[in-house]
């Protein structure tokens, strides 16, 4: 592997050149942070109907979303991520943007279940949001109704995924 | 000389923890005393009744699920019980045994998640990971019947959709054995606590009188001295057939509620063992209904009941003939019993707030509809 | 039994309210009419919607004729129903039904509206838990303002029954202490459970 910044690499004893390339990383200060923010992935519990179930369970003991640094906080100002967890209603629309534009920068959404991505099973109802990314930017989608714990750790895995390549400069669309 | 002090509007929600789910509390308080509470709902009502009226009857069971989605098997139950009474149909011995065992395996599951979230709002975190570790083994088992893990869509108008695949009901019996031993555990653990004792005892005290005038129903009418039991009273599927005690407590405070909901859940488990042993071999659904989707009950109206986790469960069903219900009404138990805050909650003070908001158990699914 | 306490429940009503509503028995059927009316009402009204209107009617005739006449009182399910116009059903008749020592209807179970197109009801489930007996009890209102005595004073398991019936089918409630919306938001226009209500998300801004 050549590193950057070690061009004239015959000026230094192998040896010491040996350590250096085990145990110095080069990388750009965006993927770092970026890196960092994959580690800790705070999300708001944001429980709107069966999918906070679901969520709750992707928290507990079997699930234990700890290990991958989710940790769930009550408060927007603490929290990174807000997981939509079911339906959003015409009444609760305007509450979620306001607390959407608590958290701070930044800041990502993932859309858990068919009622938070598109109205779901209550797409024909009077009252229902069809899909909340009409109201917030939403990065990553979780299908299902409700999705099983583990097709939320995969919609987080993905978040993390887009968060690394974004740094990069890459645009994710989607995959 | 007393000071004089303005009362102060506190809001609660919509997005709170404690109230697990979209729910907006209003109290005014003066010093520390609560005076008045409003609660305000509807943050996530989504219109299941007037759905109900464009679909065709089959079609409206998941939406049930969505309900109370703790204890949705009741739900389904419940639903389909209210248009088989319109059909006048005879349900197959070993339908009605297979709903009664995942009836009342959910009522422990949804027992369960109250048992933990309500410490983890009164300061415990561990409950909470020891309630649903068991929780998750009996969503495995439902899961495992059903197909899904929350929202089942099992019964059926007529029966139930999947017969217990081979060695469900051996793997019941053992499980059975481990909840017994596990819920013994919650219990000597939580139980005899004397903080938890100080922050229950005595609080948020309810009289039969305020029972029968609020409506309300469940545990929380049975901590309250008031045996009723829907179960027992009125016995719907075949509870009739199984020896099990209705839990009463006398207090009416949110200890004798924790207490009413630790002894259902031995009950439960009492009728499942029952079930297991008596369950025989046969037909899962009404011959029509496994052939007919689409169904047309004659036109009649009917009102089922059914005992939910939460209290009484009702579905008035009205039928015009058609292929499609005229009215479904739902009865929510949670949203009966969820306007005893505004009385409740007078005179207490505001640290026991969460404390007695949680021991009541509404779930918003069911609350808003 | 259950005729039993429906005699029961018919004698005490009619005695209360002092003359035959819940007990008198169903006048027969019309006699079928000759086709000439329904052919004035379209000459009368041109416009589509009373056309309509007219049809449903005619299509509802002649449901009506089909079946026979129910009674105001009567079993269903094995249960006892009445049925009451809105005019008959006042607070001191809901006192009655709870404390009057026969009857001791102590458990308000649940409350149904329904919107049936010529009119609305309002269905009230009953249960007492001395007793262990129930009621369907059925109030008739007109639809054009429906309107039924609230009973929040005397059960208070009503106040936020009637308050969700008021909500979605629009049915007054006069004498309910806090009558509002519940589940819609306040500025919420018209109600949903109503038959003719039609869901337009685009314009809500939903869809």
């Amino acid at each position: 592997m050549e590193l950057k910044g070690f061009r004239e690499t015959e000026q230094y004893d192998p040896r010491i050149l040996e350590d250096i390339q085990k145990s110095v990383f080069f990388t750009k200060l965006e993927q770092l942070k970026a890196w960092s923010r994959t580690r800790s992935l705070w999300p708001l519990t944001f429980g709107l109907a069966c999918c906070a179930i679901e969520m709750m369970s992707t928290g507990a003991a079997r699930y234990d979303f700890d290990r991958f640094g989710v940790i769930f906080r009550a408060s927007p100002r603490h929290a990174d991520v807000m997981i939509v967890a079911g339906t959003v209603t015409a009444k609760m629309a305007p509450v979620l943007r306001t607390l959407y534009d608590q958290m701070p920068e930044p800041k990502y959404v993932i859309s858990m279940g068919s009622c938070a991505t598109c109205g779901g099973p209550y797409k024909e109802s009077y009252s229902v949001l069809n899909g909340v990314d009409r109201i917030v930017p939403v990065d990553v989608y979780v299908p299902g109704c409700p999705p099983t714990p583990p097709a939320l750790i995969d919609g987080v895995d993905l978040l993390r995924e887009k968060i690394r390549r974004e740094a990069k400069g890459e645009k994710v669309t989607q995959g | 000389m007393s000071i004089k002090t303005e009362t102060m509007t506190l809001n609660m929600g919509p997005q709170h923890p404690s109230t697990h789910g979209v729910f907006r509390l209003l109290v005014e308080v003066d010093g520390e005393t609560i005076t008045k509470a409003e609660p305000i709902m509807g943050y996530l009502h989504r219109g299941s009744e007037k759905l109900a009226e464009n679909f065709i009857y089959t079609q409206f069971i998941p939406y049930t699920d969505r309900l109370d989605y703790m204890n949705a098997m009741t739900n389904n139950y419940v639903y389909c019980a209210a248009v088989e009474k319109l059909l006048d149909w005879e349900i197959p011995e070993r339908a009605e045994y297979l709903r009664v065992i995942t009836m009342e395996l959910n009522r422990i599951a949804s027992h369960l998640v109250w048992w933990g979230t309500y410490l983890l709002d009164i300061g415990a975190l561990s409950p909470f990971l020891y309630a649903f570790r068991d929780r998750d083994h009996i969503l495995d088992l439902l899961n495992e019947i059903s197909g899904a893990r929350m929202t089942f869509n099992y019964h059926r108008i007529g029966g139930v959709k999947w017969d217990a695949p081979e060695g469900w009901v051996d793997k019941v019996k053992e499980k059975v054995k481990v909840l017994r031993e596990n819920i013994n555990e919650y219990d000597t653990l939580v139980t005899g606590n004397e903080i938890f004792q100080a922050r229950t005892i005595g609080v948020g005290k309810l009289t039969k009188e305020q029972i029968l005038n609020w409506g309300i129903s469940g545990p929380l009418a049975r901590a309250s001295g008031l045996k009723i039991d829907i179960r027992k009273e009125e016995p719907y599927s075949i509870y009739d057939r199984f020896d099990f005690d209705i839990p009463t407590q006398e207090e009416g405070d949110v200890y004798a509620r924790y207490k009413v909901r630790i002894a259902e859940m031995y009950e439960s488990l009492k009728i499942i063992e029952q079930a297991c042993e008596q369950i025989p071999e046969g037909d899962i659904i009404h011959k029509k209904g496994a052939r007919i989707m689409m169904i047309k009950p004659p036109a009649g109206e009917a009102y089922t009941r059914a005992e939910a986790s939460k209290g009484e469960i009702g579905v008035y069903a009205i039928s015009n003939g058609k292929n499609k219900p005229y009215r479904v009404k739902l009865r929510r138990p949670s949203f009966v019993n969820v306007a005893i805050l505004q009385d409740i909650l007078i005179g207490q003070s505001i640290q026991d707030l969460v404390a007695i908001f949680g021991s009541l158990d509404i779930v918003l699914g069911e609350v808003d509809a | 039994m259950s005729q039993e306490v429906l005699d029961l429940i018919v004698k005490k009503v009619d005695g209360f309210l002092g003359e035959e509503v819940v007990g008198k028995k169903p006048e027969p059927p019309p006699e079928p009419e000759p086709e000439e009316e329904p052919k004035a009402e379209e000459a009368e009204a041109d416009d589509p919607k009373a056309k309509a209107r007219a049809a449903r009617a005619k299509k509802a005739a002649a449901a009506k004729k089909a079946e026979e006449p129910k009674p105001p009182a009567r079993l269903n399910f094995g249960k006892p129903l009445i049925e009451l116009p809105s005019e008959k059903w006042s607070v001191e008749l809901a006192e009655l039904l709870r404390d009057d020592p026969e009857l001791q209807f102590d458990f308000l179970s649940c409350i149904t509206g329904v919107d049936y197109e010529e009119h609305m009801e309002v269905v009230y489930n009953f249960y007492s838990t001395v007793k262990k007996h129930y009621l369907y009890l059925k109030v008739i209102t007109p639809r054009e303002k429906p309107s039924v005595v609230s009973v929040d004073s005397v059960w208070k398991a009503a106040d936020y029954m009637e308050r969700e019936i008021y909500d979605l089918l629009g049915v007054d409630f006069p004498g309910h202490w806090n009558l509002k919306r519940i589940l819609l938001d306040d500025g919420w226009e018209g109600h949903p459970l109503r038959k003719d209500y039609i869901t337009d998300k685009k314009a809500l801004g939903l869809d």
